[in-house]
């Protein structure tokens, strides 16, 4: 299979395309990312992440290292990865080794300070740490203190403004809800001109990588989100007129599946995303998904095996290889299509996905 | 009688009348506005407008540059039982926009209300256009023009998916008048306006008002500064300004694309 190449920073304007894989026809189309209003139908419903992203990387200044913020607790407190020394231009498998940093360690970035309060019992790289501020200040100290995490096959580090796309409001996310990043004030007017609703959902999206192999396994952690009554509603409206709904990125697809298996359907609130989604899984709420371009050995890709066969995924990867598309943040986009019409009425009653079963 | 009583009379004369704004084709809800993002919120328009909101039950967050001054105006809110938050930043500057519009969606959950009231005057005495160095009118238009901007486009995203939110540009009658001395100001206040105008049509499919509101001339310390000789007797006080500006904002009447002359708003009935 080829591999496909990495968008090395954001795209121009209105540059990204888009490969409609239609689970089914089992077909496969080639679009400019502009036309995914021409995919969709009157009716349908497209909700998004509204995340904003984090300044994750947090760089020490007590110790040779970088930690890098992963989740957040209920109590404030915030899951995060040792990294060692090393630069964003480092894979972060090729860091230096990761200090241990111990219970009750103190840790200061700049003129933020925390400590050490839990380590991970099978990966001492996974710790908890918990700032000595609070509100304003702790969020203005993490502006100032962190930065965005950056990729090693980027030209250069990323900002603020190229990770955070348009549409984003509260700082859950640690790395960027990137399916939206191609979503353009043109298209979402597009979409709303066609009769296709546009909705919002919060979904601290974390981590993609840690550089340790060990934890690398158990990504994705548990995520908090939170999905608005107004969401909700459109949703039920949706299904009830027999339209789809389309996950605008993984983490929506996960947010509004955690939701419909803890409650029997999307039901408006906070919510903690522990599950993973792969080959076999049934989604009972979502119908297709807008992703990036995903290689067959990550999560991303095991995600999305659960809206359409492996096979047909594995031809879409190499098309899209022969047709130059990009992967990664700032790449191209893949819009799974629904298996099929959903017939509407409760989720319960949807028809079994046909597909591969692990 | 004072200021505020007249103001607050005016508009009670006016309530049942018919107003110079009518509702165009939709209706924009009315009543409690949640959540509220004000800048330049340490003194004059600002403060009143931040206290006025928290007054009514808005969660807010006041943005300045200087510290003290703004943790003073958070403190006395929450003094009064009002939710306020204090953002020391800079609109005029780039690196600032992310981490004051994420800590303010933080801290108060997405925000519904964008007021971009912080101005740049340029240097005082006011000079006439020659006599002003152009690093002064790129700093004025970095403040009144391009920090908005910037504020708009980081808030308004997540209001057009949520179809609800309104874009506040405090702008004045300079935007219109040529008045001699106040060029680099004027000139700000001009492009702000229009920004404003074709933002509205732009976001009207998706349910976020943007208006410009000339407040009429307060008793602030840009004012003083600006004509340090106007007998503050004939200048509104910034807390009746904000009284109206809440109200209008709250009754949803105002259509998207207006630009509002404060002083004049429900006072005009249809002849």
């Amino acid at each position: 299979m080829t591999a496909l190449a990495a968008a090395v920073e954001p795209r121009a304007y209105g540059s990204e395309r888009l490969l409609a894989v239609d689970p089914a026809q089992g077909a496969l189309s080639h679009h400019a990312f502009r036309e995914l209003p021409s995919l969709l139908l009157p009716g349908d419903l497209a909700v998004l992440n509204d995340a904003a992203t984090l300044p994750a990387a947090l760089r020490l200044t007590s110790h040779d290292a970088e930690l890098r913020l992963a989740t957040r607790e209920p109590n404030g407190d915030f899951l995060a990865v040792v990294l060692g020394a090393g630069t964003f231009r480092m894979p972060t498998e090729a860091r230096g080794p990761a200090p241990l940093l111990a219970v009750g360690e103190r840790v200061t970035i700049d003129t933020l300070a925390g400590a050490i309060v839990g380590v991970d019992p099978v990966d001492s790289r996974l710790v908890r740490v918990r700032f000595e501020l609070a509100g304003a200040a702790l969020f203005r100290a993490l502006y100032r203190a962190g930065h965005a995490i950056s990729y090693a096959y980027h030209a250069r580090a990323s900002e603020l403004w190229d990770v955070n796309h348009r549409f984003a409001s509260r700082p859950w996310a640690f790395e960027s809800p990137s399916a939206a990043l191609p979503l353009t004030f043109e298209v979402l007017g597009a979409l709303r001109q066609r009769g296709v609703e546009v909705a919002s959902l919060t979904h601290a999206a974390g981590l993609s990588s840690t550089g340790s192999p060990s934890l690398d396994r158990r990504l994705p952690f548990p995520e908090r989100y939170e999905i608005p009554a107004a969401t909700s509603a459109l949703i039920a409206t949706t299904r009830a007129r027999g339209g789809r709904v389309f996950a605008m990125g993984t983490t929506v697809v996960r947010a509004l599946e955690s939701s419909a298996l803890e409650h029997g359907l999307v039901r408006a609130g906070p919510g903690v995303a522990r599950l993973v989604i792969g080959p076999g899984f049934r989604p009972r709420a979502v119908d297709g998904v807008l992703t990036g371009m995903h290689e067959p050995t990550t999560s991303h890709f095991a995600l999305i095996s659960a809206f359409a066969p492996t096979p047909l995924l594995a031809d879409a990867l190499a098309a899209a290889g022969r047709e130059g598309y990009l992967q990664h943040e700032f790449g191209d986009a893949c819009l799974i299509l629904p298996r099929g019409r959903a017939s509407g009425g409760a989720l319960r009653d949807r028809p079994p996905a046909s597909g591969p079963r692990r | 009688m004072t200021l505020f009583q007249c103001v607050v009379n005016c508009s009670n004369e006016s309530a049942g009348a018919t107003h110079r704004f009518h509702m165009p084709h939709r209706t924009v809800k009315k009543g409690l506005i949640e959540t509220a993002l004000v800048t330049g919120a340490s003194r004059g328009l600002g403060a009143a407008l931040a206290r006025e909101l928290a007054r009514r039950g808005t969660r807010v967050v006041l943005v300045a540059r200087g510290q003290s001054e703004l943790d003073a105006v958070v403190q006395s809110i929450r003094e009064q039982g009002g939710e306020a938050h204090g953002v020391v930043a800079d609109v005029g500057d780039k690196a600032a926009v992310y981490p004051l519009v994420g800590t303010a969606a933080e801290l108060v959950g997405p925000i519904e209300l964008l007021v971009n009231n912080a101005s740049e005057l340029g240097p005082t005495p006011l000079r006439l256009l020659f006599d002003t160095d152009c690093e002064t009118l790129e700093r004025v238009l970095a403040v009144n023009v391009v920090g908005p901007f910037r504020l708009a486009k980081a808030l308004g995203g997540s209001m057009a998916v949520r179809r609800r939110g309104t874009i506040v540009n405090v702008s004045s009658d300079a935007a219109i008048e040529p008045y001699a001395g106040w060029g680099a100001y004027a000139a700000s206040k001009a492009a702000l306006d229009q920004l404003g105008r074709v933002l509205a049509v732009e976001l009207a499919a998706h349910g976020v008002r943007v208006l410009s509101v000339d407040p009429g001339e307060m008793d602030t310390a840009m004012h003083r500064a600006a004509l340090p000789d106007a007998d503050p007797t004939t200048l509104l006080a910034p807390e009746a300004v904000a009284a109206r500006l809440v109200e209008l904002l709250e009754r949803g009447e105002a259509p998207s694309g207006a630009r509002i002359a404060l002083t004049a708003w429900g006072r005009e009935v249809a002849s």
